[in-house]
């Protein structure tokens, strides 16, 4: 057997390759139904479908959600063409989605409306943005490692956050912040969905429109623009950057700002449209798997989009097992993960060949 | 007396994806204690051939047979079974590693032990044999590129290698270097060893081998004892018609300052000068050679003046505008400033792909590199990069498959060097720098650079040209600066100095005894 790179492959094989890879992992998946848990198979998969599109609501949950995934995602692309692993989205929706809080808290009522939405997003996409350009400020001047530092970012963000949902607290005693504006004169002031109408879908609505845009914004910079071409060039060789006199240093701090910036306003989203309230899983770990959502996708946007309504599926689907069935969480994660591990898998064969050599003598 | 066949390869085809054929029922033999040197332009597949008897490449087509039994190699495992050993342009060495260390890397030992000391004697025993001068424990990061090949070289042998294949092994050596490894060359064939040499240097391929074997186009042209061939049989063989191998060297007539460089020094990380007190004029007009034993200062040199590398203080190095009227300080300033004061500087840096290009990219936007910021908006303006490429493709008969696709880093080793140089020279510099400009190319490319280079001197252009072939630096050149351990050895007329006079005091500061 030998194993050789492909030099490319048409679009239809490349489809057809991931299409027989879900159906394979759908069989294997019937397989370990029937065999730990003794459950038909098809009802696992009709109720794993119906956990994400089951109801229209289910179906707003999965695109919010999605969405969010996908902000972050679209926050990372700039750091990772420059090959910058920024792994610090997590703090830096978090310091996003706390300035966001602050003004709902503080300032609702007290300001016109289209004021405060502004000095909620801009704050969030400043304190994102210096959560992002103090790792790309150290890395540019003293080289540090910018793993490290933008983890250790994380935890400082978490901390912070336990400090304001103390201050916060509400009501007195509950340990959390509750649901901000959620009654009285100020009754859902600074939700997002509550500018022109009422109800999840006007939020979410609002969320997918609003990433949506971001999407296209990220594919034009990062393909289109002059700004762009030097993040891809830094990525690949400092050295080729600096000889076509790109100032290697103002890259990594403006693109880290960049980056810490849609992630801040991430931070919003799940702040002013999604929960209404903050706490230190706000964030929830999503700013890890955005990592791979971005990775998968190889920094396009749109595909980003495509990728993150797989793995949100995959969520919706393994809860609604669990709770149809009544399975502990992890039977159905092995599910989801049959099926994510064949769709990775199949990226194997799409960029490499496997020949058969002949059969000796 | 060439009686027992080593290699042979019948009928071997290698294809990359559906279109690219790289080898065409290619037939070639190898005869034990004979030296075959295999020759052919950039992209003819040589490297490809050879491949396919390391075990880095599975052939689509064809048999090979070694010691007359026919084998399957599928992985440089199974090469080493058969005692095939490749050297690679690119040395596969671990710096902190000595050299006896590196040498029994990935070998088994006896239950897992590792006998320096029966190592070394081991690797002694071959350096006597053949002639090698090695240390075994030097450490490897401490070693000349020539010593890293000779470690190369000694493990393949210590390994059992009779069958050696060494892929462009004096691109990156001195003259004398060069003497040694074919000395060496030479004792190997004397035990009965088999070797083939890819090598685009005819003189060498006259000097030391057998008989040439001539790829065209990843098809067979077939082969002939060296005695009966002469460079310039070789290359029309080779390029498939009769080439002119002259270089002119037309005197431009305004030869005006240029560059005006007074007590260059550079230090690297660790604080050690690489460059020491260099003082030149490159003047416009004129292509000033620059030779030196490999690492003796070329690369600081010419990074120093692009702004790429930072100069010591009390370096200086002034830019005169064309028209005379006044100069400009280009020490402390970084390439972008160098850019916006109005300075042509072009430079063909010796990596091509550590720096001057970025090997995932393709070739409208490699050449982009340069041009990228042309226009007021934020936006890139790609229709510009895009004719340029065409032009540079069409002017320089790059062989790609498209000029906006295929990352450069896929294209052989010429055709990255033509765009690469080509994106240099489209610029209009008034001065153009070159870092082994040729390195790596076949002989008809190499000329075309020649030419090229020659062009933009008589436009009025500063050119210099790092080189190591002294042949073509002393064929080229109006001057030659010789460097010497950072230093200035000296500076003599190219139309009237000798290799052995430049070879000397590259080794020798000023050249004398």
């Amino acid at each position: 057997m030998h194993i050789s790179k492909r030099d490319g492959i048409v679009a239809w094989k490349a489809w057809l390759v991931r299409l027989l890879a879900i159906v394979l992992a759908l069989l294997v998946d019937a397989i370990i139904i029937f065999a730990v848990v003794r459950l038909n198979p098809i009802d696992v998969y009709a109720s794993m479908f119906n956990g994400a599109f089951g109801t229209e609501k289910k179906i707003w949950f999965l695109v919010r959600d999605l969405m969010i995934l996908s902000c972050i995602g679209i926050g990372l692309a700039p750091a990772f063409k420059m090959r910058f692993w920024n792994i610090g989205a997590e703090g830096q929706m978090l310091v996003g989605g706390i300035m966001t809080a602050f003004w709902m808290i503080n300032f609702a009522g007290k300001v016109p409306t289209w004021l405060l939405f502004v000095l909620m997003i801009v704050s969030a996409l400043i304190a994102g943005g210096v959560w992002g350009f103090l790792p790309g400020l150290f890395k540019a001047i003293w080289n540090t490692n910018e793993t490290l530092f933008t983890l250790m970012m994380n935890y400082i963000a978490i901390q912070l956050t336990s400090f304001f949902v103390a201050k916060w607290e509400n009501p007195p005693g509950s340990n959390s912040v509750g649901v901000i504006n959620r009654m009285g004169d100020v009754k859902n002031v600074g939700w997002i969905g509550n500018m022109f109408s009422k109800g999840y879908n006007a939020d979410y609505g609002w969320v997918a429109a609003i990433v949506l845009v971001l999407a296209v914004a990220m594919f034009i910079y990062l393909n289109y623009s002059k700004q762009g071409y030097e993040i891809a060039v830094v990525g690949d060789s400092e050295n080729t950057a600096r000889y076509a006199g790109i100032r290697v240093r103002n890259v990594y701090m403006r693109t880290m700002a960049i980056s810490g910036a849609i992630c801040g306003f991430a931070g919003f989203l799940a702040v002013s449209a999604v929960s209404h309230t903050i706490s230190t899983s706000t964030a929830g770990g999503r700013g890890f798997t955005a990592i791979i959502v971005a990775w998968l996708a190889k920094m396009n946007p749109f595909v980003m989009i495509l990728i993150s309504a797989l793995l949100t599926f995959m969520d919706k689907g393994a809860s609604q097992i669990a709770s149809d069935f009544g399975l502990n969480e992890y039977v159905s994660q092995i599910v989801s993960g049959v099926i994510l591990f064949f769709i990775l898998g199949s990226e194997f064969f799409l960029n490499y060949r496997i020949q058969f050599a002949k059969a000796k003598k | 007396m060439h009686l027992e066949k080593a290699i042979e390869m019948k009928n071997i085809t290698k294809r990359f994806g559906s279109k690219v054929v790289a080898n065409r029922s290619v037939s070639l033999t190898l005869y034990k204690g004979e030296i075959l040197s295999l020759l052919g332009e950039n992209g003819s597949g040589k490297t490809t051939l050879m491949n396919m008897l390391s075990g880095i490449y599975y052939p689509d087509e064809g048999e090979i047979f070694v010691n007359e039994k026919p084998v399957e190699i599928k992985s440089p495992k199974d090469a080493f079974d058969l005692g095939i050993g490749m050297i690679h342009q690119h040395f596969k060495l671990v710096d902190v590693f000595t050299a006896a260390e590196n040498i029994v890397l990935g070998l088994e030992g006896e239950k897992g032990k590792l006998d320096k000391g029966a190592v070394a004697k081991a690797v002694r025993e071959i350096a006597d044999r053949y002639g090698f001068e090695i240390d075994p424990n030097q450490k490897v990061y401490n070693m000349s590129v020539s010593q890293k090949q000779t470690v190369e070289i000694v493990k393949v042998l210590y390994r059992g290698a009779n069958i050696l294949i060494l892929d462009e092994p004096t691109a990156v050596l001195t003259p004398q270097e060069t003497e040694k490894l074919f000395t060496v060359m030479r004792n190997m064939r004397a035990d009965g060893k088999a070797i083939i040499i890819i090598t685009h240097k005819l003189h060498e391929v006259l000097a030391v081998s057998d008989r040439v074997a001539v790829l065209r186009k990843g098809e067979y042209i077939g082969d002939v004892p060296t005695a009966e061939a002469s460079q310039q049989s070789l290359t029309d063989m080779m390029v498939g018609r009769a080439v002119s191998l002259n270089i002119d060297r037309p005197l431009a007539e305004a030869q005006t300052d240029r560059l005006v460089v007074e007590h260059l020094t550079v230090k690297d990380k660790e604080g050690v000068k690489k460059l020491d007190d260099v003082s030149f004029v490159a003047k416009a007009g004129e292509i000033l050679g620059i030779a030196g034993i490999a690492g003796s200062g070329q690369k600081q040199l010419l990074e120093a003046i692009a702004g790429v590398q930072r100069a010591e203080p009390g370096s200086s190095v002034r830019y005169i505008e064309p028209d005379g009227s006044s100069s400009k300080q280009l020490v402390g300033m970084d390439p972008l400033s160098i850019i916006k004061k109005g300075v042509l500087l072009s430079f063909v840096p010796e990596d091509r792909f550590g720096m001057g290009l970025v090997g995932t990219m393709s070739i409208s936007h490699n050449v982009m590199l340069r041009s990228y910021r042309r226009g007021k908006t934020p936006m890139l303006d790609r229709k510009f990069p895009k004719q340029l490429s065409q032009k540079i493709v069409r002017d320089l008969e790059v062989v790609t498959p498209d000029i906006d696709r295929t990352p450069i880093r896929r294209l052989s080793g010429g055709n990255v060097q033509k765009v690469l140089v080509g994106r240099e020279i489209e610029q209009s510099p008034t001065v153009l720098m070159t870092a082994y400009a040729v390195r790596g190319l076949d002989i008809n490319t190499s000329y075309t650079i020649y030419n090229l280079l020659t062009e933009q001197k008589m436009k009025g252009v500063a050119v210099i040209y790092v080189g190591e072939d002294l042949d073509v630096l002393l064929e080229l050149c109006d001057r030659i600066l010789v460097l010497c351990g950072g230093k200035v050895s000296g500076v003599v007329d190219g139309r009237n100095t000798t290799k052995e006079e430049v070879g000397l005091m590259m080794t020798k500061l000023g050249g004398g005894n």
